[in-house]
């Protein structure tokens, strides 16, 4: 009862303390003096931002760049030590190789099986409920989705009775029940299936609203030119859809790169499972090897990088269109 | 994209497409593009339909045999949950006072970031001043760059200079800086598609920035909100990384994902409470996800079409 008073307290604190911050700042720029008022109003409305993202995101993000270079404690400069050892420990490569794997099926799955799904259930009865089931596990954070599949995989010795779904259904069909987190290399892929369960249903809804976009007076041209269901689909739909494909597969890949929860909650990174923003945790807050650390998830925004230009470059270009 | 990807899934599709011409609405719905669509519908579900079941079972039966088992000799209980949530001692799972926490850290951490977001983002759609797209374009490149990248330096921060980890207000102020990059773009979307006119009208009448902010932008802005806040609301109750680097992982400050993914990491022991454990941690997000279906789809389109 303490406990739950305590934190209400500290809760309704925060909020009235947040909320008088804003409103003596905005009453302020109301009551700012004319001259120079629509410099005053405007530092009021974007500093708060501005700030938290210069101090929260972009030092922080420049200080890993420069810690990377640094010794476990960042005291000594060691120049590309950290990234020497990245590049020649084998676990280390074992954790970039498990990455790049990552990041080769969940995107690619994700969107086939999702942009199937949202065809064949296209205008068919029951759609809403049909999208719903596939998108839920969107709303299941990644460590829910760990237990949940943990039970799936769970394995017993053979001769006893499985308690796992999949496992037992190995002994029904007379086959020998396998400890499918533990044997390396398959375990990857038995972790990535979770990443696929959980992004296909982002894919699903975009990819749905997207194909519901397309005029069906171009579907039915092609038709009427010979077309059968799968050429019109696959050249009228497709080039269609394809901003939002490209959409799809950049943002599954960003939340690829970062999984984090499905391997922690899972495995732990145990039996060559870990992944580079898994073991950049390990690295710096149980081994507490900042260099190290710093220097992976450098390596991660590498990998982002290419993402991220791209982003930019057609951002800019629509907001010059404007 | 791969075409030879393509062609595994769709196999279904191409012996559907063979019939005759009908009409074009159904051209993909064959009996085999259902059948497919069925089998994946099950597949996706079965997993939490599976849990969902353990969680009401007795622990000894968890243990013992698979939830399907059910089916033959039903027997259910509620004893997990009430012993996830309410149990006492040192080994005990404690998860009433990790789901406060949740609570507690996941309310301020929504409203933070939209509130400044809704700020910057009327800012950069509606004053004019120099560099203005430069730093917008700028915001919307740190929404990718990956949060891992700040983790060491703003811990560092909140330890030295402010002597706040591990505490409530550390986790806020982290998931609003996390936040805000994709709170100040999508709302600059929808913000900057207002009409014109209903601003310029007000600026005749003499309204201030301060005044068009709270009596035009706020309200009008509401259905994006909604969206977005759902959507933070999602990321912040399920995260783990941040919770982990920042909260301390005590039953203080931590919230639900983190005792959970501690819980699975002896998942021996814990096999008989952790159904019960996620579904707790599960019910809230799927509540919010199917009574705001509608507004959470339509924030997704919004952050992707523009994108």
């Amino acid at each position: 009862m303490d406990d739950l008073l305590g934190k209400l307290g500290v809760l309704v604190i925060g909020i009235v303390a947040f909320a008088a911050v804003v409103g003596v700042v905005l009453f302020l720029a109301d009551k700012a003096p004319k001259r120079g008022r629509d410099f005053i109003q405007l530092l009021a409305f974007t500093a708060p931002a501005i700030i938290l993202l210069l101090v929260g995101l972009v030092y922080p993000a420049l200080r890993t760049i420069y810690l990377s270079f640094f010794d476990r404690r960042g005291e000594n400069f060691i120049g590309l030590r950290n990234y020497e050892w990245m590049f020649t420990q084998p676990e280390i490569l074992t954790v970039l190789g498990n990455t790049l794997l990552w990041v080769v099926l969940v995107p690619t799955v994700s969107t086939v099986v999702g942009l199937a799904y949202a065809v064949f259930i296209d205008k068919s009865r029951g759609e809403k409920a049909l999208k719903a089931l596939v998108f839920m596990p969107m709303a299941i954070s990644f460590v829910g989705a760990g237990i949940i599949w943990r039970f799936i995989y769970e394995y017993r010795a053979e001769g006893f009775e499985q308690i796992g779904l999949l496992n037992q259904i190995l002994v029904w069909v007379g086959a020998e029940p396998q400890q499918f987190l533990v044997n390396s290399p398959w375990n990857n892929v038995f972790l990535i299936i979770v990443m696929i369960w959980i992004q296909t249903g982002f894919a699903m809804v975009l990819l749905s609203a997207a194909i519901k976009g397309v005029s069906i007076e171009t579907i039915e041209a092609a038709r009427l030119d010979g077309a059968n269901a799968w050429q019109s689909f696959w050249n009228v739909t497709v080039p269609a859809i394809r901003p939002t494909i490209i959409v799809v597969v950049t943002t599954i890949t960003i939340a690829t790169l970062k999984v984090f929860d499905i391997v922690r909650a899972m495995t732990g990174g145990q039996f060559s499972t870990s992944v580079i923003a898994n073991e950049m945790y390990t690295q710096t807050f149980v081994r507490t090897e900042f260099g190290q650390g710093a220097a992976l998830a450098v390596v991660l925004f590498i990998m982002v990088l290419p993402i991220v230009i791209y982003n930019v470059r057609s951002l800019a270009k629509q907001r010059e269109i404007r | 994209m791969s075409v030879q990807g393509f062609a595994t899934t769709t196999s279904a599709v191409t012996t559907a497409g063979s019939g005759k011409a009908r009409r074009v609405k159904q051209s993909l719905t064959s009996p085999w593009a259902t059948a497919a669509a069925i089998l994946i519908a099950v597949i996706w579900t079965i997993p939490t339909f599976g849990l969902f079941v353990s969680s009401l079972r007795p622990a000894g039966d968890i243990r013992s045999t698979g939830w399907w088992t059910v089916f033959v000799n039903p027997s259910f209980s509620l004893e997990n949950y009430e012993s996830v949530l309410f149990a006492t001692g040192a080994s005990s799972a404690n998860l009433g006072s990790y789901f406060l926490n949740s609570f507690v850290i996941t309310i301020p951490s929504v409203v933070f970031p939209l509130v400044i977001g809704t700020m910057a983002a009327y800012a950069f759609a509606w004053i004019p001043f120099r560099g203005s797209s430069w730093i917008f374009v700028g915001i919307f490149a740190l929404q990718i760059v990956p949060l891992q990248m700040a983790l060491i330096p703003l811990l560092q921060i909140f330890s030295q200079a402010l002597g706040i980890s591990g505490t409530f207000p550390a986790v806020w102020i982290a998931h609003t800086i996390f936040g805000l990059p994709l709170c100040i773009f999508l709302l600059h979307n929808f913000i900057s598609e207002i009409p014109r006119d209903v601003i310029e009208a007000a600026r005749v009448d003499g309204a201030n920035h301060t005044q068009i902010f709270f009596r035009i932008i706020v309200p009008l802005s509401l259905p994006a909100l909604a969206s977005i806040g759902i959507f933070q609301f999602l990321w912040v109750w399920n995260d783990l990384l941040v919770a982990l680097v920042f909260s301390g992982g005590t039953a203080d400050v931590a919230p639900l994902t983190q005792r959970l993914a501690e819980m699975v990491g002896n998942f021996g022991r814990n096999t008989h409470l952790l159904p019960a454990g996620a579904f707790v941690a599960l019910i809230v997000p799927l509540i919010v996800f199917f009574a705001l279906q509608r507004y959470f789809v339509r924030g997704l389109l919004a952050g992707s079409t523009k994108g």
